[in-house]
């Protein structure tokens, strides 16, 4: 790929100046983007960096007049290539969309229409611009495949949207809006809920597009992908920019407190052991010590060995999607199992709560039968493990109120007549940090964020040894991610409870493990201590997962220079 | 579309799609096709055991006529009544069986060649009413769904009202305006195809309320999907958005719907066919009910339980045609 050194050009690509975007009835607007202002030049990448309800999504429809008939949006300028974007018609907006910016929606797995034909999706904009005839789209789609890495792509244009991974998907959809190579492509979080090393190739994918001279801009939650492939970053909040420069700047040294407030937020290496945000009330105090010594000569809470878990596919194989795992989890400790999707971490996670049965192998839970037993005789057992899961919203009945929520996962043999039992609720959500106020919320009125701490008072109800935890923040903004985080940590000092902890995130498994599980295919690829594991890995794949992983290079100046 | 060959996926291997023909389900469909028949069968039994009055007086001319006891006793030697109930049963679904579906108490003919003269009519205004109902309900759901808050009241308003309207009540009113008053169609005329118009569309228009309901409902949802949105961002118009992606999905909760209603709208039928005094299933079916013609009964409720299961297979197929998600096995993911 020629590298084109972006020429000193005199316009910018893209001029935004003091965009406002309401949306409501007459009257009634309530402003979502409170006049914010950037540009970009051509072959340069603008990241647009927030946390949800920032405005980041907002403010990448409105420059492809995407926001819908209830949206009011009002500009000083909003130019492409010089031309007012403002007051276009809808006709006129058509011939921008696709053929000058071209837009890779979030959420690559859904956005592609699970009915159509991956090629039909990608050969749309070039027929919807008049694009050649029929037989010269078909070898346009297969070229813009083979542009965007996509392997064998005269049978991907063929094949359905499910047919694909994500990684896959996205290509193509990325592969769709670039069909008619447009100046500016605008992609919304195109690499969340991708996995690491495709994530990687995604990013990679993109650099190409800017190194051909289009201008890029990236909206994200995640700075640490963002300071791959910015040259500029624009840091969102509530509808404003609080903070604009070039990315090592930013990253760097940060100077509005969100900013650094958002990268202090950002579990990694560095902030193990440590809060990763600011205490909301009360007296700061550290978490425990990480490397807890006296570990090492406690019994086990569960013992799992050689546990085998195979499926049967819908194609009729089986398929091992635990093979041979054998793991021990200690008083007060946190286990942390971490692998891309599909490498068998919930199934094993499943098996340990004794939800799912093995194969072969079993576990014992204090030393005792655990998987082998009949569910009648674990029932009274259960709550020495408990569970908190990602999406708590789906694990909660949405008609019952916090109260119950909590109150449900209470043993009637430990708290007996209502008052008591209120009193415990009140107790376990005090831990959570969560005020008696919202004790008849139901989970629709309430943040991820509050929904999380609920799901873990639930889960510390029926006062468990072990938790669960199966991608608990992996929903959640970072700021948010990071209370949740120094949360879990607190009450593992004041309760010792013991995790096992289960994440696609490097960054958040390093953060919490004491030890860690690298899995792949089913299989442990790699164990021990955290440190081991981050520090001196041994197995190939747990060097490419790390190698793979976008850093937030603070510290060390070995970013390639910008053109400036 | 064509066959695939394996495939890599990510670099990780993955089973060979293969498109075979699927042999396991077409089995256990083929079962459970005829579990539901050997099921209505049963229930016909039961409800042919459990009727009041004696079924050799309804042989030999209603609850009116006087016949003298030997007649009555030598009847019921013939037809068996007085069998063991399990002989009878036996001997009832053997019978079903092998197509046998008796003989007429009344007409004294073989029930399977009355159903086979009425049966024809009756099909035909079944399956140009659903056909109707879809020509009625996509171009409203097309045209008003997701189109700001008038339109979409207005088609919403339109569906709730028919499908809330007793077929019975709208087919007076039709009869009523374009029959006596306007007479663009004939009241009554046999199965001329101006004559199937009426009852067609009084059957049609409840059953487009529905399937609108439905559709509706997807369409709408479609609309605000993120590939909706991404079609938009390639500079589709609504209307290609409409008609290529989100239709699509829309027809899916429809077809379902259909499947069952076809089953409904024979029921429907029958009142639309003495409404109209057109020939058909209708007419037979209230006559063999009023003279306790049994037989004809349980042929005509075999036959609409026969249907019921045939347009149930051909709405999975058609579903198979509508969705290509369910032509390929499901990747392992």
């Amino acid at each position: 790929m020629s590298k084109i050194e972006s020429r000193p050009t005199d316009a910018p690509l893209l001029q935004v100046e003091n965009l406002r975007v309401g949306f409501g009835s007459r009257g009634q607007v309530e402003e979502v983007v409170h006049g914010i202002s950037f540009s970009l030049e051509p072959g340069r990448c603008l990241a647009i960096v927030g946390e949800s309800g920032s405005g980041k999504t907002v403010t990448a429809r409105t420059l492809v007049g995407l926001t819908g008939d209830r949206s009011q949006v009002e500009a000083d300028r909003l130019e492409l290539n010089g031309r007012s974007l403002l007051g276009l018609s809808d006709r006129g907006w058509r011939a921008v969309r696709g053929a000058e910016i071209g837009f890779v929606l979030q959420d690559a797995l859904v956005s592609l229409d699970p009915l159509r034909k991956v090629g039909a999706e990608i050969a749309e904009p070039l027929r919807i611009h008049d694009r050649g005839e029929r037989s010269e789209r078909r070898r346009r789609v297969i070229d813009l495949l083979t542009e965007v890495g996509v392997p064998e792509p005269e049978l991907r244009a063929r094949q359905l949207p499910h047919e694909l991974s994500g990684g896959l998907r996205q290509r193509a959809l990325i592969a769709a809006a670039i069909a008619l190579d447009p100046p500016l492509l605008i992609a919304d979080e195109p690499t969340t809920a991708l996995d690491v090393t495709v994530q990687a190739q995604i990013l990679a994918l993109l650099e190409r597009t800017k190194e051909r001279g289009r201008g890029l801009i990236l909206i994200s939650h995640d700075l640490a992908v963002v300071s791959r492939l910015a040259d500029e970053v624009a840091v969102m909040r509530l509808g404003e920019i609080v903070e604009q420069g070039p990315v090592e700047r930013i990253l760097r040294s940060p100077r509005h407190p969100y900013t650094r407030a958002l990268l202090d937020a950002v579990p990694a290496a560095h902030s193990k052991g440590t809060r990763l945000a600011p205490r909301v009330a009360g007296a700061y105090i550290p978490a425990g010590d990480p490397q807890v010594p006296a570990l090492a000569g406690r019994s086990p809470i569960i013992t799992a060995e050689h546990l085998v878990k195979a499926y049967r596919g819908p194609d009729g194989r089986t398929r091992t999607a635990v093979d041979d795992v054998s793991l021990e989890i200690r008083p007060g400790e946190t286990l942390g199992i971490v692998g891309e999707s599909g490498s068998g971490k919930t199934t094993t996670a499943r098996i340990i709560l004794a939800l799912v049965d093995p194969d072969s192998g079993n576990v014992t839970l204090r030393g005792k039968p655990w998987t082998t037993l009949k569910e009648r005789d674990r029932r009274q057992r259960r709550r020495r493990v408990s569970v908190v899961y990602q999406d708590p919203l789906s694990s909660f009945d949405p008609r019952w109120t916090v109260r119950r929520i909590v109150d449900d996962a209470i043993a009637e043999e430990d708290h007996d007549g209502k008052q008591a039992r209120l009193k415990r609720v009140k107790e376990l959500l005090g831990h959570v940090g969560i005020g008696a106020d919202l004790l008849d919320r139901r989970p629709l009125q309430l943040s991820g964020g509050q929904r999380q701490r609920i799901a873990i008072a639930r889960a510390l109800a029926p006062q468990p040894e072990l938790i669960v935890c199966d991608e608990p923040v992996s929903a959640l903004d970072v700021s948010i991610q990071a209370q949740v985080l120094d949360l879990l940590a607190d009450l593992q000092s004041e309760l010792n409870v013991a995790y096992l902890f289960i994440s696609h995130d490097l960054g958040v498994i390093h953060h919490v493990s004491d030890r860690v599980l690298v899995m792949k295919d089913g299989r442990v690829v790699e164990s021990g201590t955290a440190e081991q594991i981050f520090n001196s890995p041994q197995a190939e794949y747990t060097r490419n997962l790390l190698a793979a992983l976008p850093r937030l290079e603070r510290a060390e100046p070995e970013r390639k220079a910008v053109p400036a | 579309m064509s066959t695939t060959p394996s495939i890599t996926h990510g670099g990780a291997l993955e089973a060979p799609p293969r498109r075979r023909v699927p042999w396991r389900t077409a089995v256990y469909k083929a079962l459970g096709a005829i579990l539901v028949l050997w099921a209505a069968a049963t229930l016909c039994f039961a409800m042919q055991e459990l009727s009041p009055g004696n079924k050799a007086l309804a042989i030999l001319g209603g609850a009116g006529a006087r016949p003298p006891q030997a007649v009555i006793e030598e009847t019921e030697e013939k037809y068996g009544l007085n069998d063991p109930i399990v002989q009878r049963y036996g001997r009832f679904i053997g019978n079903l069986a092998t197509g046998d579906l008796g003989t007429s108490y009344q007409y004294k003919q073989p029930v399977t060649s009355l159903i086979k003269e009425q049966v024809g009519p009756t099909l035909v205004l079944v399956f140009v009413s659903t056909l109707l109902a879809w020509l009625i309900s996509v171009p409203i759901t097309l045209f008003t769904a997701g189109k700001g808050r008038v339109r979409s009241s207005m088609g919403a308003g339109f569906e709730a009202f028919f499908a809330g309207v007793p077929p019975y009540w709208l087919g007076l009113v039709l009869l009523v305006v374009f029959a006596f008053e306007l007479g663009v169609f004939p009241v009554t005329g046999g199965t001329s195809a101006s004559a199937l118009f009426l009852p067609a569309l009084t059957l049609a228009l409840p059953l487009a309320g529905f399937l609108g309901q439905v559709t509706r409902d997807e369409f709408e949802r479609g609309l605000k999907q993120p590939f909706a949105i991404s079609a938009r961002a390639r500079g589709a118009s609504e209307g290609e958005v409409r008609r290529r992606h989100v239709l699509r999905h829309a027809l899916l909760p429809g077809i379902t719907l259909t499947g069952w209603a076809i089953g409904a709208t024979i029921s429907g039928a029958v009142l639309v066919e003495v409404i109209y005094a057109r020939p058909g299933l209708g007419q037979v079916l209230v006559n063999a009910v009023s003279n306790q013609d049994l037989p004809v009964v349980v042929g005509i409720t075999m036959l609409v339980a026969l249907i019921y299961v045939v347009v149930n297979l051909v709405v999975d197929l058609l579903y198979v045609i509508v969705d290509p998600r369910l032509r390929t096995r499901k990747e392992v993911v």
